[in-house]
């Protein structure tokens, strides 16, 4: 069923087991589309420079360091962007009331801890290893001698 | 029973007889499904992070990634992958365009964008397709472990993409390479003989046939690349895959007038969520096995 009350609508959902009645409202459903497109653009655009960062990595083949740490680092917020945008815009969570939002997004929050724990971890076990296996660590160096010395192939090359 | 309502808008969120949340039962539980599942695909991608980490060395993904069907060995990094993102990007906006649709109880507009949003996900499904044979079955020499070249694909156990290999040591691993592997060397650099004609041939006239500047070997790369890639991005094409199929039961829902009879199309809500949070998820899958 459904009553209009200036511009809220409300639903009524017949639960037909208990009969019990769940009220919602909700904002009166917008008629035009241009907030999706709007957005689609908005995607298209960011994921485009996102490739165009991340074909440059394999294209300027820049050595591990501050250059190559700040490319990547500027793609995950591209990327993060993109996700609020998907989240927000398309999975409509930012219409709904703020005490939602927040049982959805406080928990997700762990992933900051996550990350930085076990990626941190990774990292520790790669140092480790270098620095007690001298296998390992000589195996590691000579890759990445042999890394620094192959060019990428250029676009449309045969491979 | 509508002064009931509006009597029941006027008291607070919590005192009863409505949703605290302003959201139905089965929205808000899809919401909390799709946080559960979203700590799923985190837990896959953060234990990668944790392996990548771990490494001195980890493959390229714009070298992995650099084939185009149809294209042959040309050297297209990224751009079939840049083609599935895009057919993915545009399913979900079909499908928040069906639930738009939806809010006004246009059943024709749903339909007609839910078949869209169906099309693009079997779309996506294809090309996954593809990139996995192309993947397994395609054939890179390698500098085995025993000092001689071998042909593999990437698969669950070998991993074809560690450093290049200089010219001087190809020419020394030839010398201990078997006769069949010899064979699968030069079939796959220079595909003018089938591998029948190949294997009747001498060792000296195989590697005579081998010209070691232009043989592209590598070193075998991480093994963990393959368990980790097939494992999420499988993982991940399972989710369309079920979204597919949700978004086709939903399809014939609203064809067949059901949501009309209910008198609103909120399950095309709930199942746009799943197809959202599909596209989401590849949003980092993307970010982690392709772009960095």
């Amino acid at each position: 069923m459904e009553f209009r009350i200036s511009n809220f609508i409300i639903f009524i959902h017949m639960e037909h087991a208990h009969a019990a009645t769940e009220v919602t409202i909700h904002h009166e459903p917008s008629d035009s589309t241009s907030r999706i497109w709007k957005v689609f653009w908005i995607l298209l655009i960011i994921t485009i420079v996102e490739l165009s960062l991340g074909l440059s990595i394999y294209f300027l083949d820049l050595p591990e360091g501050l250059r190559m740490h700040l490319l990547k680092g500027l793609i995950i917020i591209l990327s993060l962007a993109k996700a609020y945008y998907i989240v927000s815009v398309f999975m409509h969570l930012g219409d709904e009331i703020r005490n939602m939002i927040m049982t959805v997004v406080v928990p997700l929050m762990l992933f900051i801890w996550f990350i930085l724990a076990f990626i941190y971890d990774g990292d520790s076990y790669k140092n480790l290893r270098n620095k007690y296996d001298r296998y390992y660590k000589e195996k590691g160096i000579q890759q990445n001698q042999l890394k620094r010395e192959t060019k990428p192939i250029k676009f449309g090359g045969k491979d | 029973m509508a002064t009931t309502a509006v009597s029941q808008h006027q008291t607070k969120w919590w005192s009863g007889g409505k949703s605290p949340f302003n959201v139905e039962y089965g929205k808000l539980m899809m919401w909390y499904f799709l946080m559960s599942d979203s700590f799923t695909f985190g837990a896959f991608l953060i234990s990668y992070g944790s392996i990548r980490f771990s490494q001195n060395y980890w493959p390229n993904p714009g070298k992995v990634f650099s084939t185009f069907p149809g294209a042959g060995e040309t050297n297209l990094p990224l751009a079939f992958v840049s083609l599935m993102t895009f057919i993915l990007i545009m399913s979900s906006v079909t499908m928040v365009l069906a639930v738009h649709e939806g809010h006004h109880n246009n059943r024709k507009g749903v339909v007609k964008w839910m078949a869209w949003t169906i099309f693009g996900g079997l779309c996506f499904l294809t090309c996954q397709a593809w990139e996995w044979t192309h993947l397994i079955t395609g054939g890179h020499i390698v500098l085995t472990d025993k000092n001689t070249l071998d042909v593999i694909g990437q698969t669950m156990r070998g991993n074809a993409w560690g450093p290049q290999v200089e010219p001087a040591m190809i020419t020394q691993a030839l010398q201990h390479t078997p006769v069949d592997a010899l064979a699968k060397v030069v079939h796959a650099h220079d595909h003018s003989f089938s591998m029948q004609q190949l294997s009747s041939m001498s060792r000296d006239q195989l590697v005579g046939m081998i010209d070691v500047s232009k043989l592209d070997v590598t070193e075998k790369g991480p093994i963990a690349f393959g368990g980790y890639f097939f494992g999420i991005t499988g993982f991940h094409g399972f989710h369309v895959f079920s979204g597919v199929v949700i978004n086709t039961i939903m399809l014939i829902m609203a064809q067949t007038g059901v949501f009309d009879r209910k008198g609103h199309y909120l399950m095309i809500e709930k199942a746009g969520l799943y197809w959202h949070f599909v596209d989401l998820v590849w949003v980092f899958v993307f970010l982690c096995f392709y772009l960095i």
